[in-house]
């Protein structure tokens, strides 16, 4: 019946409002009594083919067509705004923990307010508020982060206690609330009608909009978008879309070769009642209450109240089509700890009449982001779906990003974090998926703490040591599949809990993860860090050095054996990926970066590297296990194990060489650590992976080896102030911004990509900077700890934000990374970033609210390596996913 | 002040008792799966009885309840009892003869029953010898009687029933020396006790039913829906017949005093028991043994009454009626209850809680609002009514505890309230008996794919 009802109030407006479109796509909304006009014919090219008639579809037409592209073509299978769409709760709330996120959500809550006037189409916008409550320290702990998040962008957003809760929305049983989190702009709109706003727009701009056309496959010719086939004939295409929502993964593998969207629908649950006696005012704030795991908006003088249950039922699996989302059974009894939930929050609502409980398929994603961008292996072929049940809240500026990323090839906003290429075909398991959205929907309301794990779809990929570490007590974490050991619990003491952990304060691990370090720093650990993602590229002349001379930065024309560190960078300069080259031969170089680059770097080498059958291009991850030897007595165990001299005379910084070790041969030994640390990365062919590392394990006894994990690692890298790509490094980060000038070779001889914004920044300066924080007067037993996304302030002024820290067990300190602006006091204009500016500042860092006072360094304390440093060999790496 | 969940449980699970029957016992594939059965005092001491046992010499397995009266004595006396003199009625001429030798020779004795027996249901030793003498007289009748004729499963219930009434009331007449048995036997005879026994042997199920217990069938219709079919007939004021029989049995002068309240001679519900020789004798034999009885019987106000317009007895029979059913594939089991339940729950409740709950499917009826005006707090309450539902049938192991707990805590919605069971569980037992009666239940499961493949070969 809602559904009904806002279909046909917008059929009212829509007739109203644009004759002249109904006309020309033939739509059939009309009554019983009107014959239907035959549908418009397709077009038989188009520049921009969108499948999707929803929010998304629409809001990419719209901005499409905004940045003066017309020739688009938009295909919805059913009605415009007939899918989740519809059935969409209305909401517009801006209180996301992930900053892209977060950008998205103002953004579209500002398009959302001036549609109505710019399209005439009356889309039921109403600037209401929202309140999120808590029921407990922790939960006010995480909307406290999110509101200083909120803060510094500008949107108003207030923490406020339970009595103030009560003030603006009486209703509202307080008696269990710690506090709550308010946040006056937030909104609701009718998706439906803002759906068909921006349909009207883009129409009028030129978009062409076709209902009751569906798109069977796309076809790709040599990597390229080359058009559609739909079932009233074909469109030539140069770019499509695919918005389809739930039905996006099945429309990704529709085609000869799959693009993989790892989306999943569940069933979704929310309830309409009839008005209240005094029926509620249309302006009273939505509640979010996520321990109850529930929100409640006003609806129509009743209330609309939905939530994400801990048992949600996935469906789909088996990727069944239809054309509209018929209306799902509705499961009361499903709905019964929501409905629990939300007469403990209104008890006054218990004689309030049911209308109908309303079951809409919603879409999530692997780790709960929404997924944008260009497929991996199809030039041309974009996605937008998978919002996790905030289509709404994140469609305006999804939409926005995405016309970006067509139009100039790049979105205004490092929106890596969403982007596609982040999953490979791996995620795509429909089983994985299920598994997975099982859980990452009830996380929609669960705490989240720093450094929470995935607990479904986990030891898909996994080092062939995984059996021996676990059995030495390795807790676990997941990367891009990849399970990683997060730290060791020594035999004899206590399990930890896994609730313990669950914490925004000092977490368990903390003596465990600091041993290891100790041990790093006096003796050698052994750290499995397989899941690197490793290419080799080589060719039968110089074509592959010459290729990545002009897509590196650094260069890449070093002795056969040097191990170079280097930004791959875009042609604005920024990261769009950072790793580690060793020149094994005149004609081949094998690069290692990030686990989760796999995919990105892939794709970005293969849209880069000519079509050339003597360039080789191999991804050869899956063949070597990574053991890094961290400690000064790293070089005594290799050394031992290999009868090879390992020092430093014999084996500098920076090195690659193959050798032996114990038995096996051909072991890729570089003298890299990824941690400023000294000590060795082997890469072992996987069948000799557990005779090295027993060896390794044997031999280094008398050293006193032991086992380590990532958060060791992590501390390490912090406290000497190495960037990594992922979490403090992106592709509108520069290797100028970040102190990386010396892995910049501008005058190597030869142009590179981004070569001239660094060369202007260089000469001009930067307008942020990659800033080291050290926390002052915060104590680590008593203080809540920082995380990353913690707002920094200059003088009392926010400049930016951090984007990584750690507890440095060496300075006892926590240490913060994160970029430095220059705002100008009156405009707000960013001005240049000064090496004076950053040291002239007294610095706070924003923890939930509470500020640290914090020392700035713009470089690493010398006393923290071991040793000696030199300007051009000085490692500076690291790229341990978090 | 309310007893939590485990003390709840504690109580109801304290009489609990499964018996799994083993799939193939070296003769037959049994047709019965197993059967859990549970009592609920009301009464201190309760005074309904149960009984389940194996036939050995003879195919078959008896399961029975008996509600006791004025006392437990003679229920329990038939719980002990009744079987054997089933299980005698069954036997063919050579075995009896087989048994009677052994007995007469002094050897070892073929075994008759094999009892499924909770630890609280006990065996009275002191009367054993008694009982035993009993029966042999019994047996020894029967091969005496030789008629030759293969043995009628209905006549040989009837026949157990009559002889094993009949044999209460010699004993009570002839008297023990032992004075302990003098009175037990007079206790047995002045007590009385219902019955109502079943008999399976493949898909040839009889129910023999004297007194107000039922028995009952729970079919799982096509629909996976279940119903209930009768399988006994309650003998009391309630049944037509039954106040149509008693009075063809005595002259039209008493028509008015023979029912009266409900009751017979305004004084016993059930209109057919075992015992109750009140209703039995004539005056004189009652005024006679009681004079020449211990003290104890002479002191108790209760035996020396006798039944006002008490003209022409007997009044009572144990004489049981005899149902036969053949069962089919959709006949999933067979509640015997003594009418502490039936007086609580309806017969179709019954079939559906106890199917629903062997079949371990919960399928409760989804909830559409509809057109209905329901408020959220409606919606709320009923959907805990719900969970709960499905959870106490989490809670319990035994089908016959199952039924108990909706017994007794169920409330308005049919759904199993924890208050109110916590509230009739802590009742003192003085008052107990005032809300609800002692309950006795047995439920059969039977196996489907035996009963099918019986039908097939037929």
């Amino acid at each position: 019946a809602a559904g009904m009802f806002l279909r046909l109030l917008s059929d009212i407006q829509w007739r109203a409002a644009h004759p002249k479109w109904r006309r020309m796509t033939g739509s059939q909304r009309s009554t019983s009594t009107t014959a239907e006009p035959p549908p418009a014919s397709l077009p038989a090219q188009a520049q921009v083919v969108i499948c999707g008639g929803g929010i998304l579809g629409t809001s990419v037409a719209y901005h499409l067509s905004k940045m003066g592209w017309k020739d688009i073509v938009l295909l919805e299978q059913g009605r415009l705004a007939a899918g989740t769409t519809r059935f969409c709760a209305g909401i517009v709330s801006t209180a996301r923990p992930v900053s892209i996120e977060l950008k998205m959500a103002h953004y579209s809550n500002k398009l959302y307010q001036q549609l109505e006037q710019e399209t005439g189409v009356q889309t039921g916008y109403m600037k209401t508020g929202s309140i999120s409550l808590a029921q407990t320290q922790d939960r006010l702990i995480s909307l406290k982060r999110i509101a200083s998040s909120l803060n510094v962008m500008g949107i108003p957003c207030e923490i406020i206690s339970p009595k103030k809760v009560l003030q603006l929305h009486p209703l509202i049983n307080i008696h269990d609330l710690v506090g709550a989190m308010y946040v006056p702009e937030d909104a609701l709109v009718s998706s439906a009608n803002v759906s068909l706003a921006l349909a009207t727009a883009a129409s009028r701009n030129g978009v062409q909009i076709h209902e009751r056309t569906s798109v069977s496959h796309v076809t790709i010719q040599k990597g390229q978008v080359t058009g559609v086939e739909t079932d009233r004939g074909r469109i030539q295409c140069e770019y499509f879309v695919n918005c389809a929502g739930q039905w996006a993964y099945e429309l990704g593998h529709s085609g000869e070769e799959p693009v993989h969207i790892p989306v999943h629908a569940c069933e979704h649950f929310y309830l309409l009642t009839h008005p209240l006696q005094k029926p509620l005012s249309n302006s009273l704030p939505t509640v979010v209450d996520p321990d109850g795991r529930i929100y409640i908006r006003n609806w129509q003088g009743g209330i609309l109240s939905g939530g994400f249950e801990k048992n949600p039922k996935p469906l789909f699996t088996e990727g069944r089509n239809q054309l509209e989302i018929q209306n799902l059974q509705e499961d009361w009894d499903h709905f019964g700890p929501l409905l629990s939930a939300l007469l403990r929050r209104m008890p006054g609502l218990e004689a309030l009449q049911i209308m109908q409980l309303v079951n809409c398929p919603e879409s999530f994603t692997p780790d709960m982001r929404c997924i944008m961008g260009e497929s991996p292996t199809a030039r041309g072929y974009f996605v937008l779906a998978g919002m996790n049940s905030a289509g709404l809240s994140y469609g305006g500026g999804a939409g926005k990003y995405l016309a970006e990323w067509i139009v100039n090839g790049y979105p205004s906003e490092n929106v890596w974090p969403l982007d596609l290429k982040r999953f490979g075909t791996l995620q795509s398991s429909r089983t994985f998926l299920r598994h997975r959205v099982m859980e990452v929907m009830p996380l929609m309301c669960d705490l989240k703490v720093p450094r929470w794990d995935f607990q479904t779809g986990r030891q898909l990929r996994t080092s062939p040591l995984y059996d021996r570490l676990d059995a030495q007590g390795a807790r676990w974490m997941e990367k891009h599949g990849f399970e990683r050991v997060k730290y060791f619990v020594p035999p004899g003491s206590d399990l930890l809990d896994l609730d313990h952990s669950k914490t925004f304060y000092k977490p368990d691990w903390f003596d465990i993860v600091g041993s290891e370090v100790k041990c790093c720093k006096e003796a050698v650990c052994v750290i499995d860090m397989s899941s690197f993602t490793k290419f080799e590229i080589s060719s039968t002349g110089d074509q592959a050095l010459e290729n990545l001379q002009y897509l590196f930065s650094n260069d890449l024309d070093v002795p056969v054996g040097h191990v170079v560190h280097t930004g791959m960078l875009n042609e604005k300069g920024g990261y769009e990926n950072d790793c580690s080259i060793a020149r094994l031969s005149k004609r081949s170089f094998f690069m290692i970066s990030p686990t989760d680059q796999q995919v990105h770097c892939w794709a970005w080498l293969k849209n880069h590297l000519p079509d050339d059958s003597n360039l080789v291009l191999e991804d050869v991850t899956w063949k070597y296990t990574a053991l890094n030897l961290i400690g000064p007595r790293a070089v005594d165990v290799l050394s031992e194990l290999s009868y090879a001299p390992m020092t430093a005379e014999h084996f500098p910084s920076l090195f690659c060489k193959e050798m032996s070790v114990g038995y096996a041969n051909g072991i890729r030994v570089m003298s890299i650590t990824h941690t400023g640390e000294p000590g060795f990365v082997l890469y072992i062919p996987i069948e000799y992976a557990l005779h090295v590392y027993n060896e390794v394990m044997n031999m280094g006894q008398k050293y006193g080896i032991r086992n380590a994990g990532y958060y060791a690692l992590r501390s390490l890298r912090i406290e000497k102030f190495f960037a990594f790509w992922g979490q403090d490094l992106d592709a509108f980060t520069t290797p100028m911004e970040c102190g990386r000038e010396f892995q910049v070779k501008l005058d190597k001889g030869m142009e590179f990509l981004g070569q001239e914004v660094l060369l202007e920044q260089k000469q001009n300066g930067v307008y942020k900077r990659f800033t080291m924080f050290i926390l002052e007067d915060h104590d680590t037993d008593m203080d809540l700890w920082p995380w990353w996304g913690e707002p920094i302030f200059r003088n009392g002024r926010y400049v930016g934000k951090t984007t990584s820290s750690a507890y440095s067990y060496t300075l006892e300190r926590h240490v913060c990374l994160g970029f430095v602006h220059h705002f100008d006091e009156k405009t707000g204009e960013e001005l240049v970033v000064t090496t004076d500016f950053i040291n002239q500042g007294e610095y706070e860092i924003d923890i939930a609210g509470q500020r640290f006072q914090a020392k700035a360094k713009l470089y690493p304390f010398s006393s923290l390596f071991a040793q000696r440093r030199r300007k051009d060999e000085v490692e500076l790496s690291g790229y341990q996913g978090e | 002040f309310y007893l939590t969940p485990p003390q709840v449980n504690s109580i109801l699970k304290a009489n609990e008792y499964s018996f799994k029957v083993p799939e193939f016992d070296g003769k037959n594939v049994s047709s019965v799966l197993g059967f859990d059965s549970n009592q609920l005092p009301a009464n201190a001491p309760i005074e309904d009885r149960r009984s389940a046992a194996t036939c050995l010499q003879t195919r078959g397995m008896l399961l029975g309840v008996f509600d006791g009266h004025a006392g437990c004595a003679c229920a329990q006396a038939v719980s002990e009892r009744l079987f054997y003199y089933i299980a005698v009625s069954l036997l063919p001429h050579e075995t009896l003869l087989e048994i009677e030798n052994a007995v007469e020779s002094g050897r070892a004795l073929l075994p008759i029953l094999q009892w499924h027996k909770h630890p609280n249901d006990y065996f009275s030793k002191e009367a054993s010898k008694l009982y035993f003498n009993s029966l042999r007289t019994y047996w020894q009748e029967l091969i005496d009687l030789n008629s030759g004729e293969t043995t009628d499963v209905r006549e040989a219930l009837i026949n157990a029933f009559k002889r094993l009434d009949s044999d209460i009331s010699l004993e009570a007449q002839v008297g023990d020396p032992n004075s302990f048995l003098n009175y037990l036997v007079l206790r047995v005879a002045f007590s009385g006790s219902t019955a109502c026994v079943a008999h399976v042997d493949g898909v040839d199920l009889h129910i023999a039913n004297t007194g107000d217990s039922r028995a009952m069938l729970g079919v799982q219709e096509e629909d996976g829906s279940w119903s209930a079919v009768n399988l006994s007939y309650d003998h009391n004021a309630q049944n037509e017949h039954e106040v149509e029989r008693v009075k063809m049995e005595h002259p039209k002068s008493e028509e008015k005093s023979l029912v009266k309240q409900d009751r017979l001679l305004g004084l016993l519900m059930p209109f057919r028991a075992f015992g109750d020789v009140k209703f039995k004798w004539s005056i004189e034999l009652q005024k006679r043994v009681v004079e020449s009885g211990p003290d104890q019987l002479n002191d108790n106000e209760y035996t020396k009454f006798i039944p006002p317009n008490y003209h022409t007895p007997p009044y009572l029979t144990a004489e049981p009626e005899v149902i036969h059913h053949r069962l089919r594939p959709q006949d999933k089991f067979l509640v015997l209850a003594t009418d502490g339940l039936w007086e609580t729950m309806h017969r179709q409740d019954v079939a559906r809680i106890v199917g629903e709950y062997l079949t371990g499917v919960h399928h409760q009826q989804p909830i559409a609002v509809g057109g209905y005006k329901v408020t959220l707090g409606q919606m709320h309450g009923l959907l805990t009514e719900r969970r709960a539902r499905i959870s106490s049938v989490f809670e319990d192991q035994n089908a016959a505890t199952h039924l108990i707990r909706h017994a007794v805590g169920n409330n308005e919605f049919g759904t199993v309230d924890h208050e109110r069971l916590s509230k009739m569980l802590s009742l003192p037992e003085e008052l107990a008996r005032m809300y609800r009666d002692d309950i006795t239940i047995i439920v059969v499961q039977f196996n489907s794919h035996v009963i099918g493949a019986y039908q097939n070969e037929e």
